[in-house]
């Protein structure tokens, strides 16, 4: 393993990171699948002493270290990452803000093409996630499966016929899985339709968070679904339910969006010419704004309404003017209003070469939906 | 809605579960949700908020098991009523009473399904074990000694359920 390689040399740049593409990545940003395991015989990281987190940690990554996906990756401990580092791998979905908080005693390994990453000594003490761009559950599944069956030839897990792998917290006990995506549902909110979804969705013991932000006022329109239960249900029924759900999200987001660009297309377009103009022309632009305008931009780009726009760039200025992103860029630590300022000053920059949107070429013959507003 | 942990703020945060037809709902502000964790939704802990709250649904303690204490890692009761955590795998068999309805109000059912450890050594001791007291079991009805072999058989008994407990459903 190459050691001491600094977290910044190894990380892909937020450009390359954005130019990564997935089955349906209009509205599912990133699959992820995340097992949590345990040593037999060591308590659990939040009970154990600091001698025997340092042992677990070293168990746990040479075993880790010396499988092929991880071999040429990258390892180091907590108390080695900067708080900036850590904060950028927050903002990547690499580690939890959880383990960002670890010090000595925790470590984190990440394969070279980044797809599959350990936390060592979090709530747990193992807890592996293969992320991938678009809807690839399935695959982040079998992926992460492989990786825990070769694992559990190196170490010896904490398991009970009964109740399966033993956790820290009874919530994941069983099969330890924890499987998720990340969607991006601006129709559904435009539409005001999205509690609806979360209400049927979590019907079905899924829970819907917004992945930014807090409860329905997702910031960037972003939500994540993931299962709740771990016991009782075997983890390819658990993903095979989820994708199953993630298809009729896909389409309600799909219809909601067609039936705003039929029913209101002066709504839609001003929503998303508004975003340009604030995104392309503001000096001053906080954080949050920032992600709930490129949702918007995002939008725009999937209609049709940027005809020269990448995705990717929309993609990677969601990830550049996040707090982390953006300090290192500047490469100094910056107050919250300078930072305000070096985003907008991004932003315009990044922009400028963009067209102003076009409106979108109608699907239907004209209804009178102009009228119909104009009336009420 | 208020917070249900600090019954101040307006709660944003808003976790559900269906389990036997009954919604169980957990309202929380932004900052508790973030004290309690609530803001990785990778992370985050059901079992740890419903067992913080109030006992809201947390198991009652009978006055003996109150006394519970891990031998291996000393965890005790309290100390899952506080934090919803355990101490050491070892716990799960220490705390499996007051567990055993946790899990059943969490989950969709008490027994694993999922995938099986290739070399799980406690399995494999239990075959060991049972191997070898089918062995003495052999011998004790060729020396015709049927009172011994009669309590072989039930330790083999008990032995082959917990290697395959869905066997004695
Ligand atoms: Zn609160
Ligand atoms: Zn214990």
């Amino acid at each position: 393993m190459p050691e001491s390689i600094p977290l910044q040399a190894f990380l892909s740049s937020p450009a390359d990171a954005s130019r990564r593409t997935g089955p349906h990545d209009r509205i599912v940003l990133t699959s992820r699948v995340r097992l949590a395991r345990n040593l037999k015989s060591f308590a659990f990281p939040g009970w154990a002493k600091k001698a025997e987190r340092l042992q677990v940690l070293d168990l746990i990554r040479q075993a880790v270290a010396s499988l092929p996906p991880l071999q040429d990756g990258f390892a180091e401990s907590m108390d080695v990452l900067s708080p900036l580092d850590k904060q950028i791998l927050v903002e990547r979905h690499l580690i939890s803000r959880e383990h960002a908080a670890r010090n000595a005693g925790s470590g984190w390994l990440l394969s070279r093409d980044e797809v599959l990453s350990v936390m060592i000594n979090e709530e747990d003490h193992l807890r592996m996630q293969v992320l991938l761009p678009g809807l690839q559950i399935r695959q982040a599944w079998e992926t992460i499966n492989q990786f825990d069956s070769s694992l559990e030839k190196l170490l010896d897990y904490a398991f009970s016929p009964e109740i399966g792998y033993l956790t820290a917290c009874p919530t994941n006990v069983g099969t330890g899985i924890r499987v998720s995506a990340m969607l991006h549902l601006p129709g559904l909110v435009l539409a005001e339709h999205i509690n609806q979804i979360i209400q049927a969705v979590n019907k079905l013991s899924f829970a819907v968070r917004g992945f930014y932000g807090e409860g329905t006022e997702a910031l960037g329109n972003i939500f994540q679904v993931s299962n709740q239960m771990t016991l009782g249900e075997a983890e390819i029924e658990i993903v095979e339910r989820l994708i199953k759900v993630l298809a009729q999200v896909i389409e309600s987001e799909e219809n909601a969006r067609a039936l705003l660009l039929e029913k209101q297309p002066a709504v839609v377009c001003n929503q998303i010419g508004r975003a340009y103009g604030i995104l392309a022309h503001a000096h001053i632009i906080a954080s949050k704004e920032t992600m709930n305008q490129l949702s918007l931009l995002r939008l725009g780009l999937d209609l049709g309404m940027f005809p020269g726009l990448d995705r990717s760039l929309v993609d990677e200025l969601f990830l550049v003017t996040q707090p982390g992103h953006l300090q290192q860029r500047c490469s100094e630590k910056l107050p919250a209003d300078e930072r305000d300022q070096r985003r907008a000053d991004l932003l315009r920059e990044r922009l400028s070469a963009v067209s102003r949107p076009v409106m979108p070429p109608r699907r239907s013959s004209s209804g009178p939906s102009l009228d119909k507003s104009a009336s009420v | 809605m208020l917070c249900d942990a600090c019954h101040k703020n307006e709660a944003t945060v808003h976790l559900t579960q269906i389990v036997d037809n009954q919604m169980k709902t957990v309202d929380l502000c932004e900052p508790c949700s973030k004290a309690k964790g609530v803001d990785d939704p990778a992370g985050f802990s059901l079992a740890g908020i419903l067992l913080g709250l109030s006992g809201a649904t947390a198991p009652e303690p009978a006055a003996a098991q109150a006394e519970l204490q891990c031998s291996h890692c000393g965890f005790t009761l309290a100390d899952l009523k506080k934090s919803g955590r355990l101490g050491c795998s070892r716990c799960y068999t220490v705390f499996s009473e007051p567990l055993h309805s946790l899990l059943k109000s969490m989950h969709k059912g008490v027994r694993h399904t999922g995938k099986v450890p290739h070399q799980t050594p406690q399995s494999t001791n239990l075959k060991d074990q049972i191997q070898k007291l089918q062995t003495e079991l052999d011998e004790a009805v060729r020396a015709e000694q049927y009172e011994h072999a009669a309590a072989l058989r039930d330790q083999i008994k008990q032995l082959r359920q917990q290697l395959n407990p869905a066997s004695h459903a």
